[in-house]
């Protein structure tokens, strides 16, 4: 008898969760980033741009009338961490998995969320994360297949240049950028004059800027993090390096600016997000952040902020939270600024979870990013 | 060629750097056996300090004075009196373990109280170039070497021509005897720490500049120094100084010239080869301890 009543007690339990569920339960976001080491800069731009998002959201009543929660877990920029974290954030079984942004850490997170079935929206860029055959996983901006083209043909046609030293940091990130580039180069019969690898937290770069002095090359393509972006360029302006310098993204970001001060200037780049672009949604989505969080956001900022919206209007596409039917749904899916305004841009999702949408190239005048150039969404 | 002076000049001013902090350790080691595992925390912290009597709304000089001053009373009077006292007791290796805690403790509580990203720092250098010889040099180059150099010949001025420094020596070379004759060896103890605290102190406004203010940036700095300090012979003030000039060079030439992955290992493989055939350091004295 005592067992029947407990049976009936758990299952009215658990039919009251469920239906409670069903209507005004929290959706569950899990978040794993780089919020210390030496990604502490990308996991802390992502995660606040997540935060203001999920406010913004709430404040309206949140999705489908659900509320959104999102736990932060801490990678310490360390791949085997981020592991760990991504495990314990997928045994609490979130809607969707948000990070991490470095690629390393995606790489080998990315099977985890797959075997789950949890779709995963990330922030690294390597090339071959996306080209894995995995179906769960998703880009917040331009893997390297997309944007390093685009580097190598600014750099050929504007520039003209006819050698280039090549600056990469040994890791997931700068390997694939430096594979993917060095191959344009070849392709456009441009000379790589040095090929410098460099270590992630590297605090010295005499040795190194010294090397593209002896090369004398006609442009410095430099591909490494925030942090260390910032110490190579102030190496760079130490020792009169004059030859153009180029990145993708991470050269020409806020937080280098910061860091790196004059140094900084006359540096180009193409970035798939700024928050200086020409778009007046991504103008008032700048102002929100920094009334929120008192400083100019990087694109992790943006990546972060935009990956809240893509749940958003994926949820809403289907019409109910169903994290099983999430991936289908954003394979293929346009998401319109006529629709969400806060997706910001026009943005397209591919079969593999890459996204087409409008670039920019730009360059630090005087401590702030100037777009030079807007580069039109592909399709 | 000109490719290599650079290296070793860019690779002087590094070294200049190390030698601050490795002189530190020598000092400690001598009056009172301590080996500091958290010296390159101890050089991460002042500019910390500095960046936050900034935060105030205090210029750059008068936070550097401020950053000085609050880095002797912590990393000197408050480490001697509430570690250093209390652990060394119980022997050399308890303390030198504590120093590890105090380290881990430095690292993490900078990174919750500022943040874990890296912060800019101003420069007391200007940027620019000087020719010297026909070479153009940088001016930062120069300036930090110059400004260690500087804090070296007056340490070494202190210790060997003062008073002072004599009683220091005393202190070091025999406490026994030196409280005899009456030197306050209490004080002169008290007085090194003073002197390393605010040998990182000036450690930590060079260096900051170019390796940004980051919690974590004094691991390699430690490591860097404590090396340099045991290749150059770990009783001996100019051995540190000789060491620390030449792990930055060395560490240089090794990231232009091996690569960049294995140069930290260079540094490593100097320091078991001076163990092995030279276990004083190269301007050590075995069994002897002076300041």
């Amino acid at each position: 008898m005592r067992s029947i009543i407990l049976a009936g007690l758990c299952s009215a339990m658990l039919l009251s969760g469920a239906a409670y569920a069903q209507s005004g339960a929290p959706i569950k976001i899990a978040n794993v980033a780089e919020l210390s080491g030496g990604g502490a800069t990308v996991g802390t731009n992502w995660k606040n741009g997540i935060d203001l998002a999920v406010e913004e959201i709430n404040a309206k009543g949140g999705i489908l009338g659900r509320k959104i929660e999102v736990s932060h877990a801490d990678s310490q920029s360390n791949p085997g961490v981020a592991r760990a974290q991504v495990q314990k954030a997928l045994d609490s079984e979130p809607y969707v998995l948000l990070g991490p942004g470095y690629s390393g850490s995606v790489k080998v997170t990315a099977p985890l969320a797959a075997e789950a079935g949890i779709t995963q929206i990330m922030g690294g860029e390597a090339a071959e994360l996306t080209q894995a055959g995995n179906k769960f996983l998703f880009r917040t901006s331009f893997g390297q297949q997309s944007s390093m083209p685009k580097v190598a043909k600014y750099i050929n046609d504007e520039l003209k240049a006819k050698s280039v030293a090549v600056v990469w940091v040994n890791n997931d990130f700068g390997r694939g950028g430096r594979d993917v580039i060095t191959k344009e180069f070849n392709r456009l019969g441009i000379k790589v004059a040095a090929d410098l690898s460099t270590e992630a937290g590297q605090a010295d770069f005499a040795a190194d800027v010294s090397k593209i002095k002896a090369a004398a090359p006609d442009a410095v393509f430099i591909y490494v993090n925030e942090e260390e972006s910032a110490r190579i360029l102030k190496e760079i302006k130490r020792q009169g390096v004059t030859a153009p310098l180029i990145g993708e993204t991470t050269l020409v970001g806020q937080k280098v600016i910061e860091l790196a001060g004059d140094a900084a200037n006359g540096a180009r780049g193409h970035v798939g997000l700024t928050t200086d672009a020409p778009v007046e949604a991504i103008k008032a989505f700048r102002d929100r952040f920094v009334k929120k969080y008192n400083y100019v956001p990087d694109h992790n900022g943006l990546k972060g902020y935009l990956a809240i919206y893509m749940v958003k209007a994926t949820t809403e596409k289907m019409g109910k939270v169903d994290s099983k039917a999430f991936a289908d749904t954003l394979h293929g899916l346009t998401i319109k600024t006529s629709t969400e305004p806060n997706i910001l841009m026009d943005v397209t999702f591919d079969q593999n979870g890459d996204i087409d949408r409008q670039g920019f190239l730009v360059e630090v005048v005087e401590g702030k990013q100037v777009v030079k150039q807007v580069l039109p969404k592909l399709n | 060629m000109s490719n290599l002076l650079d290296l070793i000049v860019a690779g002087l001013a590094t070294g200049a750097i190390y030698a601050l902090v490795a002189v530190g350790f020598t000092l400690l080691w001598q009056t009172s056996q301590t080996i500091n595992f958290a010296q390159g925390e101890f050089v991460m912290l002042p500019a910390f300090l500095m960046l936050a009597v900034m935060h105030l709304g205090a210029p750059f000089w008068l936070a550097v004075l401020v950053g000085v001053l609050l880095s002797a009373l912590l990393l000197g009077l408050a480490f001697k009196m509430l570690l250093v006292d209390p652990m060394l007791r119980h022997g050399v290796l308890p303390l030198a373990i504590a120093t590890m805690a105090l380290a881990i403790g430095i690292k993490e509580a900078v990174k919750q109280f500022f943040s874990a990203e890296a912060s800019p720092f101003p420069s007391i250098v200007p940027v620019g170039d000087v020719s010297v010889l026909g070479r153009a040099i940088s001016l930062q180059s120069l300036g930090v070497l110059a400004v260690a150099i500087l804090a070296v010949v007056g340490l070494t001025t202190l210790l060997n021509r003062t008073s002072l420094g004599h009683q220091m020596q005393a202190a070091a070379q025999n406490p026994t005897v030196a409280r005899i004759i009456g030197v306050p060896v209490e004080r002169m103890i008290l007085l090194t720490f003073l002197i390393n605290a605010v040998l990182v102190a000036l450690a930590s406004l060079l260096i900051t500049p170019i390796y940004l203010a980051k919690f974590s940036s004094g691991e390699v700095l430690g490591q860097a120094a404590f090396i340099a300090a045991i290749v150059g012979g770990f009783n001996q003030v100019r051995g540190a100084i000789a060491g620390g000039l030449l792990i930055g060079v060395v560490d240089n030439l090794a990231a232009a010239y091996v690569s960049t992955q294995y140069r930290a290992a260079v540094p490593m493989v100097l320091l078991i080869l001076v163990i092995l055939f030279r276990p004083q350091g190269l301007l050590g004295r075995a069994e002897e301890r002076t300041v």
